[in-house]
């Protein structure tokens, strides 16, 4: 392999996974932090460090000159970008491209043909991959509207051609109001984005989200199974389970066999995942798009198979073939992950950068703790409220439930306030131990008090 | 004089949007739970509301500064 000094770009448990990932292959270690997180975990585990700007991300996390400088600086191989920040930024990976430093990742190209939409669908659509039934591009009348969406079937979802950002969103029930809604849906996407165009997709209720882990080494790409990810609050996922038992095996093999057609078809190199929809009445699972990076649930992945996708997509960003084929890749046992975020849940979900006391770490066979927590340390509060990633593993999923209560019970974090309370909460319910949830199932739940009465033995 | 104080420690705006004039301005009238600024505290905002009436004196911090739980973010005049 090529790269022999491995720059970070991030901050937090991320930064320490690859931290540990590197030093695992042998890789001198560069992490990159900001003014306001020169005492996290990650400086002290890493090689060298060097300070990129002040704390507000804009000023060092996402500021690309500055994040090349540093790499240049330090005479990194490679920058690994981790998660969110400049992770999915072409800009980034041309600027390191003209630097001469590796990318651990796809190129800037497929990063940004996979990060625009359309370009995205359309790729799925070429590789063979169902999207959501809706209008082949534009439709310019009312009357094609209708005759659309009597093809896709109803509800739909009428949405502005040139907008973005959910605006002039609107779902129609039936064709009546589907007749009522396209017309005012047309006037605002007028007004708002001087086009009127619209199209129309199939409104997919209820719908479960489903992803498929893959990895590719630019020729070969190979899937790491489905994560069952549909537990979420404002569109942030909590819990993240692999796999999804919603699905029977054939349809889990069209699955992942459907990811595995997108990542070949566009030479994907690094670790990437594609997110769907999953319709259980239908039994039918729709692309929606794809994530060009590592992902902050791909532990459950690497729990059932025993993988490090942190490693394989280092090595083969570094130049090698994948060490994996397809029939190497072996699914065993269930694993759930929760994210244990600085926030009090019993609060509205506020924000709480506390500073940590006495911690206790739950240890154990199948159970681990992804983090960047340290007694005495300050949590930064310019950043995300993400602190960890609890993560089990058993035979099934049952048990994976049970071992996940045993080991909240067992996390003691001095100091702060977490969402732990809420996993122990979810992991006692009666719909989450069955398997019964959706996208919007959460944020009902929370809305009825079922956490309060959880929590208070419903004594409230 | 009432000094509003950060219940949280993040970073403080003096306006709603960038393109926006503050919330308050020096003899403003404030009223018991108007918003003065906000506080950016791990990428949620929280309004940071006056607890108590007078009319508005200054901030104390600047626009987008970091600032600790308690720091002292603007006086009103009794």
């Amino acid at each position: 392999m090529d790269i022999a000094r491995l720059f970070i770009a991030n901050r937090g448990e991320i930064a320490v996974r690859i931290i540990r990932a590197a030093k695992a292959l042998g890789i001198h270690t560069i992490q990159a932090y900001s003014e306001g997180d020169a005492d996290m975990l990650a400086v002290k585990l890493a090689d060298e460090s060097v300070c990129i700007g002040p704390a507000p991300s804009k000023d060092s996390y996402l500021d690309i000159a500055k994040v090349v400088a540093a790499a240049v600086a330090t005479r990194a191989d490679a920058v690994h970008p981790g998660y969110g920040f400049l992770s999915e930024s072409p800009e980034f990976a041309r600027a390191l491209e003209a630097a001469g430093i590796a990318y651990v990742g796809p190129t800037a190209d497929t990063i940004e043909r996979m990060g625009d939409k359309v370009a995205a669908r359309q790729a799925a659509e070429a590789a063979g991959v169902p999207v959501v039934p809706g209008s082949k591009g534009r439709v310019a009348t009312v009357d094609e509207a209708a005759e659309v969406a009597e093809t896709v079937g109803y509800p739909v979802m009428i949405k502005a051609a040139a907008g973005g950002g959910g605006r002039g969103i609107r779902i129609a029930a039936n064709e009546a109001e589907l007749r009522k809604l396209a017309p005012q849906a047309q006037q605002e996407a007028q007004a708002a984005f001087g086009d009127g165009g619209l199209y129309l997709e199939r409104a997919v209720q209820s719908p479960r989200h489903i992803e498929v882990q893959i990895i590719g080494d630019g020729e070969r790409a190979v899937h790491v199974y489905e994560r069952e990810c549909s537990l979420q609050r404002r569109r942030q996922k909590v819990w993240e389970e692999a796999g999804a038992v919603c699905l029977d095996d054939e349809t889990r093999e069209a699955l992942c066999a459907s990811a595995v057609a997108l990542a070949r078809s566009v030479n994907y190199r690094g670790a990437g995942t594609l997110e769907y929809l999953y319709d259980e009445a239908r039994n039918e699972f729709y692309f929606i798009e794809m994530n060009t990076r590592i992902q902050v649930e791909h532990p459950v992945s690497e729990m059932v198979t025993g993988i490090d996708l942190v490693q394989e997509m280092i090595r083969v960003c570094g130049g090698e073939k994948l060490s994996l084929a397809q029939e190497d890749i072996q699914r065993n046992g269930h694993a759930i992950e929760v994210r244990i975020n600085a926030e009090d849940p019993h609060m509205q979900f506020m924000p709480w950068p506390g500073k940590v006391g006495a911690m206790t770490i739950p240890e154990g066979d199948g159970i681990r703790f992804d983090h960047f927590l340290y007694e005495g340390y300050q949590i930064p509060p310019f950043y995300d409220s993400l602190l960890g990633k609890l993560i089990v593993h058993a035979p099934t999923r049952e048990q994976a439930i049970a071992k996940l209560a045993e080991a909240l019970t067992g996390l003691g974090l001095e100091g702060l306030k977490t969402t732990a309370p809420l996993h122990l909460a979810l992991a006692a319910d009666e719909d989450v131990r069955a398997g019964r949830f959706h996208t919007q199932w959460l944020e009902p739940w929370l809305e009825a008090g079922n956490l309060t009465k959880a929590t208070t033995g419903g004594a409230s | 004089m009432v000094q509003i104080q950060s219940p949280l420690p993040g970073t403080f705006y003096h306006k709603p949007s960038p393109e926006e004039a503050a919330f308050k301005a020096k003899g403003d009238a404030v009223a018991v739970g108007d918003v003065i600024g906000l506080i950016e505290v791990m990428k949620t905002f929280i309004e940071i509301k006056a607890e108590a009436a007078g009319t508005f004196a200054a901030y104390t911090v600047d626009n987008e500064a970091p600032v600790t739980a308690g720091a002292v973010l603007a006086e009103l005049d009794d």
